[in-house]
């Protein structure tokens, strides 16, 4: 028997490791659908609880909106649950076809390619247009699925210090031999909510002749004045020769992702990569969903303008509050309290004040960065936001860390 | 020599140290401690290769011999003339 006992005890120790690093990840059960007001079992066993959400990616609160979910019943019933097949066998509808040119249009690209996930699409597109004689120039603090697809290419890799021009154009002249060389950040930074500075780094891509890769997975359906993206927020709709972007974000948050570009990238990927060519395609059900939201986000901006509105409200009530935030306009919101054990603590006391919200410490954001990432979605009210505003502040007095500063804080708690 | 020394020294604190409070010097090690890691040794090389004039083979660059400003030095003049 190869799962031996000695295995067993080995992976047992190793998951012990994690418990004892205080990193053990742990599942909780929510028995509603997605929304601002949900419904948990935590800790395992417990009664339900009602709780306000404010850590999901639902940014426009699409994920259980009516339309969509008509829609998606629409889908199931006219085009079946599963088609059992990849994209070039036989696992091409129509409806599949028109939700890449929907993307096509909504994202100011060329063509467009669906993917499993955007995980997947991150995964697989550097490969697929990439050689040893390329160069792949990444921001340090691009997402984990990107560092990935990096690593499964054999071109050239190099990175530059966050956001951080001087050093990009250090980094574009030392590779200027190389034959392509491609620029990738992400629109928005998922941990500090921060936005990459895309106009810059165009002008970078256009003077050094490179390629500028974005992955727009924060960003896409709410940033920029009609939601297009953070292209579009930076002024430079049109010109990003690649963005990969999720459909498991604001975008319905079922899941998928894509590679929307050039027109030639989106037929390599066609070609070669390897998630588009060995995986399932996107059931039809999710399809006739997002084309839904396409549909809804096309004719109104009326929902990023909700959120954009919410966003500001939550941002200065917990400024007022005299939280410490990391500065940001995106719907993404950092609370910081750079110590890891006390961003576990207030998470733990908010939730029982009805507040979901998670801490995050090392290894996921950088040491002495603890924080509550907030996410506010246009599912929330007014109402709600009050709320958690009101737990925020009841917590914060708590831990007595109200209107102190980093400094104050570390010296309370630690590091 | 001591130029070059220097010169790597600085290289290498603006590439790799993020945080200003953290010190290095001629004999810190790079790659070993993780300051430095594999990832980001190519472009290191690069450096050296194009500042230098130099082509550096591959299984020269090894990590041992990256791993501090000193021995980075030997491994750059065994290439220079
Ligand atoms: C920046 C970024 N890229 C890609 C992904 C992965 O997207 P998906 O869930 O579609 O695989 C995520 C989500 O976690 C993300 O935050």
């Amino acid at each position: 028997m190869g799962y031996s006992d000695k295995v067993r005890e080995m992976y047992k120790e190793q998951i012990k490791g994690i418990h004892d690093a205080g990193i053990f990840k742990q599942e909780r059960f929510i028995h509603s659908a997605q929304a601002a007001d949900i419904e948990v079992e935590f800790p395992t066993g417990s009664s339900l609880k009602k709780v306000i959400n404010m850590c999901a990616n639902n940014y426009l609160g699409l994920s259980s909106h009516p339309e969509v979910v008509k829609a998606a019943h629409e889908g199931l019933d006219s085009r079946g649950y599963g088609m059992s097949s990849v994209r070039f066998i036989c696992g091409t509808q129509d409806i599949h076809n028109e939700l890449e040119k929907k993307v096509t249009e909504f994202l100011g690209t060329e063509d467009t390619i669906l993917f499993p996930s955007c995980m997947d699409a991150n995964a697989g597109v550097f490969e697929a247009i990439l050689t040893e004689e390329d160069v792949m120039i990444s921001d340090r603090l691009v997402h984990a699925s990107i560092i990935d697809g990096i690593r499964l290419c054999g071109a050239m890799h190099d990175t530059f210090k966050h956001s951080n021009m001087g050093h990009l154009e250090k980094k574009l002249i030392l590779h200027a031999d190389k034959r392509l060389k491609v620029v990738i950040t992400d629109g928005v930074f998922s941990m500090d909510g921060d936005t990459a500075k895309l106009d810059e780094i165009v002008e970078l891509c256009d003077k050094y002749d490179a390629m500028v890769f974005v992955d727009d997975s924060h960003a896409s359906g709410f940033i920029g004045k009609t939601g297009r993206g953070t292209h579009e927020h930076c002024g430079v709709f049109g010109k990003i020769d690649i963005i990969t972007t999720t459909f498991g974000k604001a975008l319905g948050g079922a899941s998928g992702g894509c590679v929307s570009g050039r027109k030639e990238l989106v037929e390599m990927c066609r070609q070669k990569a390897r998630p588009y060519l060995f995986s399932n395609t996107m059931a039809p059900v999710i399809v006739a969903g997002i084309l839904k939201v396409l549909d809804i986000l096309s004719k109104s901006t009326e929902r990023r303008d909700k959120l954009e509105a919410n966003t500001k409200y939550w941002r200065k009530g917990l400024t007022e509050a005299g939280f410490i935030l990391k500065e940001g306009n995106t719907p993404i919101v950092p609370v910081m309290l750079f110590n890891a054990k006390l961003s576990q603590d207030i998470s733990k006391d908010l939730y029982d004040e009805g507040i979901y919200a998670i801490g995050f410490f090392f290894p996921v954001v950088a040491k002495g960065q603890a924080r509550i990432r907030t996410q506010i979605s246009a599912g929330h009210e007014i109402h709600h936001l009050d709320k958690a505003l009101d737990a925020f502040t009841k917590i914060g007095k708590k831990y007595d860390i109200l209107g102190k500063t980093k400094q104050e804080i570390i010296e309370m708690y630690g590091l | 020599m001591e130029e070059m020394k220097d010169e790597i020294l600085e290289y290498v604190i603006d590439e790799y140290i993020e945080d200003e409070d953290d010190e290095i010097t001629y004999d810190t090690p790079l790659i070993s401690s993780g300051i430095v890691d594999s990832f980001s040794m190519v472009s290191l090389k690069r450096f050296l290769e194009a500042k230098y004039q130099i082509s550096i083979p591959d299984e020269k660059a090894s990590p041992e011999a990256f791993d501090t400003v000193n021995s980075i030095v030997v491994l750059v003049k065994e290439f220079i003339g």
